[in-house]
C-alpha cells in the first residue's frame, strides 16, 4: 500500500462561520458608556446643630411641583429661561466684593457667589425626568459661570481643563492644572441645595 | 522571444479570497474584545431622562447600580405597575438598600470603598418620592456619591 497523503480539509467555509460569529457579536454589542450627573448627597445631619442663618436674598428658591410646574423666586417660569435665570442670581454680586462677576449688581439679588445658594424642592409627584432636567438647568448655570472665566483667566474653557487634567498623555504640568480648577472652583463654587 | 509572450496571454487571475477569514477574524475578535454582556437583567423599564451637562462615569468596577421604573412588561402582572426598584436580579424594597450597598462594599478591597458611587438608573416616568426614598436611604449608609445616569441630549426641546 502506497502512502497517501490525507487530503487537505477545505477552508472556504471557514470565512461563513467568521461571519456568522461576528454577526452575533455586532448585534449584542451595545457599547455602553455611562454618563450622567455626578452630584453629592449631603450627610444625615445632627439634630442639635443649628441651621446657619443665611439672608434670604442669598437663597434661590427653585420649586418644582407634583404637575411638573416651575416656581423660580415665586414666580412662574419655563425652563429654558431658568438657566439665565440662575446665571443671573449667581454672577449678581450685590455686595461689590466680587470683582470678576460681570452681573447687574442689584443689591436685592445675591451678595457674591460664595454666598449665594441655589435650593431646589420638589414634591412626590414630580416626575423624574423633570427633576432631571432642572437639576441638568443649573448645574449648566454653573458651568457656563465657570467657563466664562476659565476663558478670562487661562483662555480655554473649563471643561477643556478638566478634559486635560484626566488625559493621561496632557503634556502641561497637571499641579499647576490642578490649582487653576481648584481656582476656578472656589470662584463659582457649587452651592446646591436640596430641601428634603 | 515565446518567453516574453507568455505573459500578454488573456485573462486576469481571479483575487485571492484566503485572506478573507483573517480580515474577519480581526473584526470579530474586536468585537469580542470590545462587547460588554449586561451584568444584571432589567426587570424594570428604563428609559433614561435627557441632560446636556453629563461627566462620564469611569471605572466601572466601582459603581453600584440601583434601577428603579416600573416593572416591565412580563412582571407587570405579578408586581403592579407602580414604580418598583430593582437590585442585582430582583425587585427590591427601599429598606433592602442599606444591605445592598454594605454587600457591595464588602465585595470590593477595603482602600477602594471611599471611592464607589451609586449610579441611580432611574426610567423619566417614575417619581420623586421613590428617589427620594433611595437617597434617603443612600445617606443613612453614607453612599453620599451619586449619578444620576442619563441620556446624552438636549432637555429643554422635550
Amino acid at each position: 500500500m502506497a502512502k497517501r497523503a490525507a487530503p487537505e480539509v477545505n477552508a472556504g467555509s471557514m470565512a461563513d462561520i467568521a461571519f456568522l460569529l461576528l454577526i452575533f457579536f455586532l448585534v449584542t454589542t451595545t457599547i455602553e458608556t455611562d454618563a450622567g450627573i455626578n452630584r453629592k448627597l449631603p450627610p444625615m445631619e445632627d439634630e442639635n446643630v443649628q441651621p446657619p442663618v443665611i439672608k434670604k436674598k442669598n437663597i434661590f428658591t427653585v420649586l418644582l411641583n407634583g404637575k411638573d410646574e416651575l416656581l423660580v423666586e415665586d414666580e412662574r417660569m419655563e425652563l429654558k429661561d431658568l438657566r439665565q435665570a440662575a446665571i443671573d442670581f449667581l454672577d449678581n454680586g450685590g455686595d461689590g466684593s466680587c470683582d470678576y462677576c460681570k452681573g447687574a449688581k442689584d443689591s436685592e439679588s445675591s451678595d457674591n457667589p460664595d454666598k449665594a445658594i441655589i435650593s431646589l424642592k420638589n414634591e412626590r409627584e414630580t416626575t423624574y425626568k423633570t427633576y432631571i432636567a432642572v437639576q441638568n438647568e443649573l448645574v449648566a448655570a454653573y458651568n457656563v459661570l465657570r467657563d466664562r472665566r476659565a476663558t478670562d483667566l487661562y483662555g480655554i474653557t473649563f471643561a477643556e481643563m478638566e478634559a486635560n487634567y484626566d488625559d493621561v498623555n496632557w503634556p502641561g504640568n497637571k499641579t499647576k492644572l490642578k490649582e487653576q480648577i481648584e481656582k476656578i472652583k472656589l470662584e463659582y463654587p457649587q452651592k446646591l441645595s436640596e430641601v428634603q | 522571444m515565446a518567453k516574453f509572450n507568455k505573459k500578454k496571454s488573456g485573462d486576469m487571475p481571479a483575487i485571492s479570497t484566503a485572506s478573507l477569514p483573517d480580515i474577519v477574524f480581526m473584526l470579530l475578535f474586536f468585537f469580542m474584545v470590545a462587547t460588554v454582556m449586561r451584568q444584571n437583567t432589567l426587570m424594570v423599564e428604563n428609559n433614561l431622562p435627557f441632560a446636556d451637562q453629563v461627566e462620564k462615569l469611569d471605572k466601572k468596577d466601582l459603581v453600584m447600580y440601583i434601577y428603579a421604573g416600573k416593572p416591565s412588561e412580563n412582571y407587570a402582572k405579578q408586581y403592579g405597575s407602580s414604580a418598583k426598584i430593582q437590585l442585582n436580579d430582583k425587585f427590591a424594597d427601599v429598606s433592602e438598600i442599606a444591605a445592598f450597598i454594605a454587600a457591595e462594599r464588602a465585595s470590593k478591597r477595603e482602600e477602594l470603598v471611599p471611592f464607589l458611587t451609586t449610579a441611580l438608573k432611574v426610567d423619566s416616568d417614575a417619581n420623586m418620592g421613590l428617589v427620594s426614598d433611595i437617597k434617603k436611604e443612600l445617606r443613612k449608609v453614607n453612599a453620599l456619591k451619586i449619578n444620576y445616569t442619563t441620556k446624552k441630549g438636549s432637555v429643554v426641546e422635550q
